[in-house]
C-alpha cells in the first residue's frame, strides 16, 4: 500500500496509542498489563467499560508488544462484530484457530512472543449467548496454547460462565483533566487554537468518551478552521441547544397544552434527536429546585417509559408530546389519572 | 419536466435554502490537487424531506465532478454463503464509478449480511484512476436509522478499516435509532426543516424564473399549507399554476385528498360513538391503508385533527393514547387494529367526557 497522507487518516487512528503504559487514565489496567508483558504470561481477559475509553487500543497494544509485527498476523485473530460470528463461526473457525499449536517461546528481538495465540473478541455484547456457550468448553481445552480477550460494554450480556473464566478489567470514564490533556495534546499537534470554553464544552458533550472527543474535534477542524469556539462544538455534536430544552420546559410549565405542541413540532422540525431532548430535559427537571421531589419523580417516570418506546421505533413526536403532557401534568398540579378511561 | 425537478438545485452554491449547511460542506471537499484521501470520516445524520438527497448529489459533484451523475440503476443479487445454507439477496443500487448508494434496510432483518458481506467487499475494492493514483469511493446508505441493531453494530468496525480506501454516507429521518457507537464516529449533520419564510423566498425565486405574477401574501400562504416542507410547497405551487392563472390573493390552496380524508374521519367520530360508526371508520382507515399512507401518518393526522376540537382537559388523555398505540402499532404486525384501537379508546374517552358534562 502506498503511504498514505498524514492528514487522509481519522485523528481516532492517528493519534491511538501504541503501547499499554500510554493508555491514559486507566492506571490499575495498565499496572496489571505491563507486569503481563514481562513477565509473558497471561490470564483470559475481559475488558469493560463505556465506548471511548481505550478497551480495543489496550487489546491491540498488548497484542503487538506480545508478538511485534513479523509474528503478529499468525498468532492473533481479531474478531468483532463486522464479522459473522453465530454459533457455526464459533465451532468452526474459532476452534480451528485455537487448536493449532504453537512452537516453544522464542524470543525474538525486542518481543517476547510467548508460546500462545491470541484471539480478540471485539463487541462480545453482541454476540449470542449460544454462541458464547460453544466458547465455555472451547476455552479451556486450549488454554494451553490460547489466549482469549472479550471486550464488551456491558458485562452483564456476557454470560456467567464465560466471565468467571477471565480476569476482569473494569475502564473508567476519562475525567475531565486527563481529555483536557490528551485533545490539548492533539491540538498542538495539529496546530489549532481551543479556548478554555470550548476545552470545556468538548469534555463535558462527550461525556468521558475520548473518541468522541476527538471526532468532534476533528469534525470542528475541518469546518470551521483552526480556532474553533464552544458554539462550532455543539453544533458538530449534535447537542440541542440550551435555549430549544428550555422553551420546552416553559411550554411544559405554562401550562398551555396547545402552546407545546408548537414547540414540539417545531423540536421535530428542527431535527433534533429526541433522545437527547429527552437526556437534556431530564437534566433540567433534576436541577430544578422549585419543583417537588414528587413531581421530579412523576416526570422523570414518563421519560423514562418513552425512552424505551423511542427504542422499540415508536414515533419521536408523539413520545415527545406525552412527555411534554405528563410534564406540564406534574407541573401545574393537574391530575395524574385520566378522568374519563373505563 | 416538474418544479420540483427543474429547480433542484445541482451544485453546493446553488443551494438557497441551508446556504450555511452547504457552504460547511464545500470545507469537506479538498482541493483539487489533493483529491483523494483527504476527506475525514464523515456521515450525516439529518431530518430527511427530499432536501438530503439533493445535498448528497451536489456534494458528490463537488468532490468527484460531473462524473457523478452519470449514474445507473442496477438490481444486484447476491449470493451469501452463511454456514450450512446460502441466502439469496436482491437490492436495488444506484451507483457512478465513484459511488454508489443502497438502502441496506430494504431486505429487512437481513440486513445484517448486506453490511458483513457487501459493504465490505465495496470498501476493500479501491479505485485508481487515470493517473495511477489511488482514489476512493463514497458509499451512501439510506435509512440508515431502519437498520436492525446488529447491523448497526457490524458497522462500526468497518467503518474505521476501511477509512483510507471508503467515506460512508449515512443518511436517516432521526438520529435517536442510530446507536451511540456509530454516532461517535460520523460527523453530524443536522439539517432543519426550512423555515416559512425561506420557504416564500424560494417560491418566490421560482415565479421570478417562471415569469409568473405571485400576488402579495399568496406565496405565504403556500408555504403556511406545506407544513414546512419544502417539496409539498412547490408542487401545490405548480397545482395551483394549472388550476387557475393568473392567482389571485385569495385563491384555495388544494390540500391533500388523505388529509381532507382523514378530517373527515375525525368529524365522523366527534359526532357519534357507537360501533356501528366505528364499523363505518374501519372501512374509511381501510382505504386509506389501501392506499399506502403510512399508519403512523394517518394516525398523527387524525391526532391533530382531533386536539384542534377537543377540550383542554381532554387533550392530555388522548394525546397519551395516541402515543400508546402507536407504541403497539411498532411492536405488533397489523396496523389496523392498533389504529381502530385508538379511535375506540377516544370513542369510549369522549363519550364519557360527553355524559360525565351534559348528562
Amino acid at each position: 500500500m502506498a503511504p498514505l497522507l498524514q492528514s487522509s487518516q481519522p485523528w481516532v487512528e492517528k493519534y491511538r496509542p501504541k503501547q499499554v503504559k500510554d493508555v491514559a487514565h486507566q492506571d490499575e489496567v495498565v499496572r496489571v498489563l505491563t507486569n503481563t508483558i514481562e513477565t509473558a504470561n497471561c490470564p483470559h481477559m475481559l475488558f469493560y467499560g463505556p465506548p471511548g475509553t481505550g478497551k480495543t487500543t489496550t487489546a491491540l497494544a498488548i497484542a503487538h508488544q506480545l508478538y511485534g509485527p513479523e509474528l503478529y498476523k499468525s498468532r492473533v485473530l481479531e474478531l468483532n462484530a463486522s464479522d459473522d460470528r453465530g454459533i457455526n463461526v464459533v465451532r468452526t473457525k474459532i476452534k480451528d484457530f485455537a487448536a493449532v499449536a504453537v512452537g516453544s517461546g522464542q524470543r525474538q528481538g525486542a518481543y517476547p512472543c510467548p508460546p500462545y495465540k491470541i484471539i480478540i473478541l471485539d463487541e462480545a455484547d453482541s454476540m449470542t449467548e449460544d454462541a458464547q456457550n460453544a466458547l465455555r468448553r472451547t476455552m479451556e481445552t486450549y488454554s494451553k496454547v490460547t489466549r482469549f480477550f472479550f471486550i464488551c460494554n456491558y458485562i452483564s450480556r456476557i454470560i456467567e460462565p464465560l466471565a468467571s473464566r477471565c480476569a476482569k478489567f473494569r475502564f473508567k470514564p476519562l475525567s475531565e483533566e486527563i481529555m483536557s490533556s490528551r485533545i490539548l495534546h492533539i491540538c498542538n499537534e495539529e496546530g489549532l487554537t481551543l479556548d478554555a470554553e470550548a476545552l470545556s464544552t468538548l469534555s463535558s458533550i462527550s461525556q468521558g468518551d475520548l473518541r468522541r472527543a476527538i471526532t468532534y474535534l476533528q469534525g470542528a477542524a475541518r469546518l470551521f478552521g483552526s480556532s474553533i469556539s464552544s458554539k462550532d462544538l455543539i453544533s458538530v455534536s449534535g447537542a440541542i441547544p440550551l435555549e430549544v430544552t428550555e422553551a420546552l420546559y416553559a411550554a411544559c410549565k405554562s401550562g398551555d397544552f396547545d402552546l407545546a405542541n408548537k414547540e414540539v413540532n417545531n423540536v421535530i422540525a428542527e431535527g433534533y434527536p429526541v433522545s437527547q431532548m429527552l437526556a437534556q430535559l431530564f437534566e433540567v427537571v433534576v436541577e430544578a429546585d422549585d419543583i417537588l421531589d414528587e413531581q421530579k419523580a412523576r416526570i422523570c417516570k414518563s421519560l423514562a417509559s418513552a425512552d424505551k418506546c423511542l427504542i422499540d421505533g415508536a414515533d419521536e413526536y408523539l413520545q415527545l408530546l406525552d412527555v411534554s403532557s405528563n410534564t406540564m401534568r406534574a407541573l401545574c398540579n393537574m391530575p395524574q389519572e385520566f378522568s374519563y378511561d373505563s | 419536466m416538474l418544479w420540483v425537478d427543474k429547480y433542484r438545485p445541482k451544485t453546493l452554491d446553488q443551494v438557497i435554502v441551508h446556504q450555511d449547511i452547504a457552504q460547511n460542506l464545500k470545507k469537506l471537499v479538498p482541493p483539487p490537487i489533493y483529491s483523494f484521501l483527504l476527506l475525514s470520516a464523515f456521515a450525516f445524520l439529518w431530518a430527511l424531506w427530499f432536501w438530503q438527497k439533493t445535498l448528497i448529489m451536489a456534494l458528490l459533484r463537488q468532490i468527484f465532478g460531473t462524473s457523478a451523475e452519470k449514474v445507473k440503476v442496477e438490481n444486484r443479487t447476491w449470493k451469501i454463503d452463511a454456514g450450512s445454507r446460502t441466502i439469496d439477496l436482491e437490492l436495488t443500487t444506484l451507483s457512478s464509478t465513484n459511488h454508489v448508494e443502497l438502502s441496506p434496510s430494504d431486505v429487512g432483518f437481513q440486513d445484517r449480511y448486506i453490511v458483513q458481506e457487501i459493504i465490505k467487499e465495496m470498501a476493500k475494492n479501491r479505485l485508481i484512476d487515470t493517473k495511477g493514483r489511488k482514489g476512493y469511493k463514497v458509499l451512501v446508505l439510506n435509512e440508515v436509522d431502519k437498520l436492525s441493531r446488529e447491523a448497526q453494530h457490524s458497522l462500526r468496525r468497518t467503518m474505521e478499516k476501511y477509512s483510507t480506501s471508503c467515506r460512508l454516507i449515512l443518511c436517516c429521518n432521526s438520529s435517536s435509532k442510530v446507536t451511540e457507537a456509530i454516532r461517535s464516529r460520523c460527523l453530524n449533520v443536522r439539517i432543519n426543516a426550512p423555515k416559512e419564510e425561506q420557504i416564500v423566498k424560494v417560491l418566490e425565486f421560482i415565479g421570478k424564473k417562471e415569469g409568473l405574477q405571485l400576488p402579495p401574501g399568496f406565496a405565504a400562504r403556500v408555504a403556511d399549507k406545506s407544513n414546512r416542507s419544502l417539496r409539498r410547497a412547490i408542487l401545490s405551487l405548480e397545482t395551483c399554476r394549472v388550476q387557475q392563472y393568473p392567482f389571485t390573493s385569495n385563491q384555495a390552496i388544494p390540500p391533500m385528498d388523505w388529509e381532507e380524508y382523514v378530517s373527515e374521519i375525525s368529524a365522523d367520530i366527534m359526532r357519534e360513538q357507537s360501533p356501528k360508526r366505528l364499523f363505518q371508520v374501519r372501512g374509511k382507515l381501510y382505504e386509506l391503508l389501501i392506499n399506502c399512507i403510512p399508519p403512523e401518518i394517518v394516525l398523527k393526522r387524525l391526532l391533530s385533527e382531533l386536539l384542534k376540537k377537543l377540550d383542554e382537559e381532554l387533550k392530555h388523555e388522548v394525546c397519551h393514547w395516541a402515543a400508546y398505540y402507536e407504541h403497539r402499532m411498532r411492536l405488533g404486525q397489523k396496523a389496523i387494529f392498533h389504529l381502530e384501537a385508538f379511535v375506540a379508546k377516544f370513542m369510549s374517552i369522549y363519550k364519557g367526557f360527553l355524559i360525565a358534562t351534559f348528562g
